[in-house]
C-alpha cells in the first residue's frame, strides 16, 4: 500500500491515522478535513470551551511535537468517491487516488427548517458554532433549547451556570429517557429543575419567532417561549452524503462489518459516521460518542493494512460521559435490553448513585452518577464479560 | 516527607487520595510495588485514584488514557501531558510520601488552592 486517504479530519481520522502509523504503515497518508481547523476535541464545546473554562488551543487532539508525517488538505471537502477506482474528489477540483480509503466524516447537527435565516439560532457540532454561541451568550438573558438529548441537556447546564434563564423543550417524557430509560432519565430531569432550568417535557416547537433575529419559540399548543438566543440540539445526521452514487453500502451510517470495513475492499469507515455490525446485538448501528471513535481507530487500522484478513477484537459495550452542572454522568452499555433497574449506591435525590440495568439477572448496563470509583469497577465488569444478544 | 496512610490500610490493587495541594494518588500494585503520582489527571478535573490500575498503569476513569505509574508517562490522548511522580518511604509500616519540587501539570481550569 503506497497511499492512504484519511477523508475526516476530527478525532476518527486522526485516531485512525496515528493508528496507521503505529502499526507499520510508512506510506503516503494524506488528511482531508472540510474544516480549517487542525484536529480538535468536540466534548468541550457544550461544557468547559462553552463557559469559558478552556480555549482553543486546550482543544487539541495532536500531541505536542507528534510527527505523523501526514499530508494535510485542510479546509476541503470531500465531494464524491469513484470506489472502484479509489479516487475521492475534493471540492477544489483536485482529486486523490489512493490503495486505502479511511470515511472518517462523522455527522452533523440535525437542523430546523428555516433556522438558517434566523441570527440567534444555533446548532453545536463545530468549533466555528460554539465561537458563534459563546458570542451570543456574551448579551443573552433568555435560552430556549430545542431537544433534550445531550448536547441540548448539556448546553442548558452551561448556560444556567452562567446565569441565562433556560428553558428545556424536549417532546419526550424527559431529557435523555431514549439512552437512560424512563426512571434515571427523570433523576436528570430533576437535577436540571432543581438547578433552575425550566423543563417543557411532551412539548412540540411549531415555529421559531422573529424578523431578523430570533425572539422566541411557539410550541405546538400555542404558548409562546420568549428567548434571545435559541440552541438546536435534536440530533445528527451522518456525513454520507458525498457517497452517494459511490456504490458503498449506506444505511443510517456506512454499513461495515464487525471490523470496519465497507461493502468495497480497501475502504474502511469509522467514527460517528459508520455503522459497524454488532454482534452482540445483532445489527448494524453507529455510536455517536468519542470512546466509540477511540477503540474502534485502531480496529479499522488493522482492518485496511491486513486487507480485511485481521480479526477485530470483539467490540467492548459503548461507553459515554456526560458532564452537566457539577454532575458527571457516565453510562455503559444498552438500556433498552433490560428488565430492571436498581440503585445499587447512593441516593437519586442527591445526585450521587450508581444504578445496574439487568436483564434476568445479568447487568446489561450501569449508569453512574458522580461515583467516578465505583462505575470503572462495574465498567470493568461489562467491558471483560461482554454483553450478549438477548 | 507527608504520612498518608498504614500499609495495612491499603491493600493490593488500591489507591489511596492524600489530600495535598495538589492531592497526590499512592497507588499498591498487584505486584506489591508503592509508588505515587499526581492525583489529578492532566486533560481534565478527574481523580487517577479512581481509576483502573494494571500492573504498573493507571487508566483515568474518564476518557481512558494511562499513566505510567514509575515515569508519569501518558500513552494516548486525550491526556497530553505526564502527571509528576513522587518518592515514597515505608516506615515503621507507614506509607510516607516525599513530594516532587517540580511544577504540577495541572489541566486547564484547575489550580492549586493556595493560588485559586
Ligand atoms: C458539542 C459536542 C459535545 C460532545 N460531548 C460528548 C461527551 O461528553 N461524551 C462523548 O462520549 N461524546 C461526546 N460527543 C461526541 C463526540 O465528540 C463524537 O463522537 C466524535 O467527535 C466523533 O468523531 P468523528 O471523528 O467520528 O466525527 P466528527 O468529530 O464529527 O468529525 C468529522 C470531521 O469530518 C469533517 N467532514 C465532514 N464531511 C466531510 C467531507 N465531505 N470531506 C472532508 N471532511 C469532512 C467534518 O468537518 C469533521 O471535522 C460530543 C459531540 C459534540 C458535537
Ligand atoms: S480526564 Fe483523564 S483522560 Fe480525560
Amino acid at each position: 500500500m503506497n497511499t492512504v486517504c484519511v477523508v475526516g479530519a476530527s478525532l476518527a481520522g486522526l485516531l485512525t491515522a496515528r493508528a496507521l502509523r503505529a502499526q507499520g504503515y510508512a506510506g503516503r497518508l494524506v488528511l482531508v478535513g472540510e474544516e480549517r481547523h487542525r484536529p480538535y476535541d468536540r466534548p468541550p464545546l457544550s461544557k468547559d470551551f462553552l463557559r469559558g473554562a478552556v480555549g482553543e488551543a486546550d482543544l487539541a487532539l495532536e500531541g505536542e511535537g507528534e510527527e505523523l508525517g501526514i499530508e494535510w488538505r485542510l479546509g476541503v471537502a470531500a465531494t464524491g468517491l469513484d470506489a472502484v477506482a479509489r479516487r475521492v474528489t475534493l471540492s477544489d477540483g483536485t482529486s486523490i487516488r489512493a490503495d486505502g480509503i479511511v470515511i472518517a466524516t462523522g455527522a452533523a447537527a440535525r437542523e430546523l427548517p428555516g433556522s438558517r435565516e434566523l441570527a440567534g439560532v444555533h446548532t453545536l457540532r463545530t468549533l466555528d458554532d460554539a465561537r458563534a454561541l459563546r458570542g451570543d451568550l456574551e448579551s443573552a438573558k433568555r435560552m430556549v433549547v430545542i431537544g433534550g438529548g445531550f448536547i441540548g441537556a448539556e448546553v442548558a447546564a452551561t448556560a444556567r451556570d452562567l446565569g441565562l434563564d433556560v428553558t428545556l423543550v424536549e417532546s419526550g417524557t424527559a431529557p435523555l429517557a431514549g439512552v437512560l430509560g424512563h426512571s434515571m432519565a427523570e433523576a436528570i430531569a430533576t437535577l436540571h429543575e432543581r438547578r433552575g432550568v425550566r423543563l417543557m417535557r411532551g412539548a412540540y416547537v411549531t415555529e421559531l419567532t422573529g424578523t431578523e433575529r430570533v425572539d422566541g419559540v411557539r410550541l405546538a399548543d400555542g404558548t409562546h417561549l420568549p428567548a434571545d438566543v435559541v440552541v438546536v440540539g435534536i440530533g445528527a445526521i451522518p456525513n454520507t452524503s458525498w457517497l452517494e452514487g459511490s456504490g458503498l453500502e449506506l444505511g443510517d451510517g456506512v454499513v461495515c462489518d464487525e471490523g470496519g470495513g465497507t461493502s468495497v475492499p480497501g475502504v474502511v469507515a469509522v467514527g460517528d459516521c459508520a455503522a459497524w455490525f454488532d454482534p452482540a446485538q445483532g445489527d448494524h448501528h453507529r455510536i455517536e460518542h468519542w470512546t466509540g471513535a477511540r477503540q474502534r481507530a485502531a480496529v479499522a487500522a488493522a482492518t485496511l493494512l491486513s486487507g480485511g484478513t485481521a480479526r477485530p477484537e470483539p467490540a467492548r459495550p459503548a461507553y459515554f460521559w456526560s458532564d452537566q452542572f457539577d454532575i458527571k454522568i457516565q453510562f455503559i452499555g444498552h438500556a433498552r435490553h433490560a428488565d430492571s433497574v436498581t440503585v445499587e449506591e447512593g441516593d437519586l435525590a442527591d445526585h450521587s448513585f450508581l444504578a445496574v440495568y439487568r436483564q434476568g439477572d445479568r447487568p446489561v448496563a450501569v449508569l453512574g452518577v458522580n461515583q467516578v470509583r465505583l462505575f470503572t469497577r462495574w465498567r470493568r465488569h461489562l467491558e471483560t464479560a461482554p454483553v450478549q444478544a438477548g | 516527607m507527608i504520612p498518608a496512610c498504614p500499609l495495612a490500610s491499603l491493600p493490593r490493587g488500591e489507591a489511596f487520595r492524600l489530600e495535598a495541594d495538589p492531592p497526590i494518588a499512592v497507588f499498591h500494585t498487584e505486584d506489591g510495588e508503592i509508588l505515587a503520582i499526581d492525583d489529578t489527571c492532566t486533560h481534565q478535573d478527574a481523580s487517577l485514584a479512581d481509576g483502573w490500575l494494571e500492573g504498573c498503569e493507571i487508566e483515568c476513569p474518564l476518557h481512558a488514557s494511562r499513566f505510567d505509574l514509575r515515569t508519569g508517562r501518558v500513552d494516548a490522548p486525550p491526556a497530553k501531558r505526564p502527571v509528576r511522580t513522587h518518592q515514597v518511604v515505608v516506615e515503621d509500616d507507614v506509607i510516607y510520601v516525599v513530594p516532587s519540587d517540580e511544577e504540577p501539570n495541572l489541566p486547564p481550569g484547575v489550580t492549586l488552592k493556595g493560588q485559586a
